[in-house]
């Protein structure tokens, strides 16, 4: 029954994936190629990239993907359902908890140890994806003047942007599409 | 705000984050901060902390358990299976929309354009983000949590140190410090 199998390939990956998108690629590659017989190498390689130029957690991109090409649509919704249902009964019960507990003193103490560390954690986040967009690399190369100057440009004007008027961030994302189509095309 | 309202309201502000949340998991977090700290008022600053901190310790995509945190607390388990739905309906529309002739569109000059420009733009918004959130824990004039902050970023940023380790790690600092502070203060009170 491949609905079944999807099911559970995508709630094994849903269950194991700590720690954001690119931790749950090898997971994914094992049950997909590995495992089952549903993707070859070339086809798992290109839905990594249309996931990562695509909005939406790596884990949905590649079940909707996946689903649909081994069962159609019925089959993408099935993975898709798979693989967010760990995350469901976890983070659900964990927000009970947190909400239940939260005004203890211990807790409060613990929550205020952790808020830096998400803060710090976010920062290195982004750095990472400054340094992919300015260098198209994921680490500084060796010559670090040799750096997209249309892309320094355009971060530049957003973080102003940003910064001076307090936009909405959306604006910043959609309008930086445009000006990557203009100044690309131009320069 | 009537109960149907608020559902609709949730449907609509996840599904239009999860649209635009390129590059990442934790792009969608400084979104879901302007729309419900900011805009909404639905949630606490402190709070969107503590809850990304949960979203990142789970199993699962960030996006998705952020989602089910702010709807869980919005609306209960409704409001969970509600936000859920918005954050997984845009990428699975999009991509069976996109599997049809996913080689033509992966190899399209402008959608390869589009795309490094939003990445500045992503990249842009998140270290908007950082530097408020830095701001405020500055503000405090606290040596501690200045220190777990850097400490934390040279972990994971230069030493790839496991963000679960991290979190165990910054939780436990917090709770002997929270111990430590009551016991002196306890001490404080005698003559």
């Amino acid at each position: 029954m491949i609905y079944l199998e999807l099911l559970w390939s995508f709630f094994q990956i849903g269950l194991f994936s700590i720690g954001g998108g690119y931790a749950a690629m090898p997971l994914i590659q094992n049950q997909v190629v590995d495992i089952h017989p549903w993707l070859t190498m070339t086809q798992f390689a290109d839905i990594m990239t249309i996931a990562e130029m695509t909005p939406g957690p790596i884990a949905i991109n590649s079940a909707t993907f996946v689903g649909i090409q081994v069962a159609g649509l019925p089959g993408a919704i099935v993975a898709t359902a798979g693989c967010v249902f760990p995350s469901c009964v976890i983070v659900m019960s964990l927000a009970y908890i947190y909400y239940r507990f939260r005004g203890l003193n211990m807790v409060q103490g613990i929550l205020s140890g952790l808020r830096p560390a998400v803060i710090a954690m976010i920062a290195s986040a982004g750095i990472s994806l400054l340094i992919m967009a300015v260098y198209g690399q994921r680490v500084l190369p060796e010559d670090l003047m040799s750096l997209d100057g249309i892309a320094v440009m355009i971060f530049l004007i957003g973080i102003i942007a940003l910064r001076v008027w307090k936009p909405n961030p959306l604006w910043i994302m959609a309008g930086s599409a445009v000006l990557g189509v203009i100044l690309y095309t131009l320069l | 705000m009537g109960s149907g309202q608020k559902y609709m309201e949730l449907f609509l502000s996840t599904f239009r984050l999860s649209a635009c949340t390129f590059g990442g998991g934790f792009v969608i977090i400084p979104l879901m901060r302007k729309r419900f700290v900011e805009e909404l008022g639905w949630i606490e600053e402190d709070e969107m902390l503590d809850l990304t901190a949960i979203a990142q310790s789970s199993p699962g995509a960030i996006a998705v358990n952020a989602s089910i945190l702010v709807g869980y607390h919005v609306a209960g388990v409704p409001g969970a299976m509600i936000t859920v739905l918005g954050t997984v309906l845009p990428p699975l529309m999009i991509i069976s929309v996109i599997s049809l002739f996913y080689q033509a569109f992966r190899d399209n000059a402008i959608v390869n354009m589009a795309m490094s420009g939003m990445l500045c733009g992503v990249a842009a918004v998140i270290c908007d983000v950082v530097i408020n959130m830095a701001k405020a824990v500055l503000k405090k004039k606290r040596i501690l949590p200045v220190l777990v902050m850097i400490g934390s970023f040279v972990s994971v940023h230069f030493f790839s140190v496991n963000i679960i380790v991290i979190i165990l790690v910054c939780g436990a600092i917090g709770a002997v410090d929270t111990w430590y502070r009551g016991k002196a203060a306890k001490e404080g009170d005698q003559p």
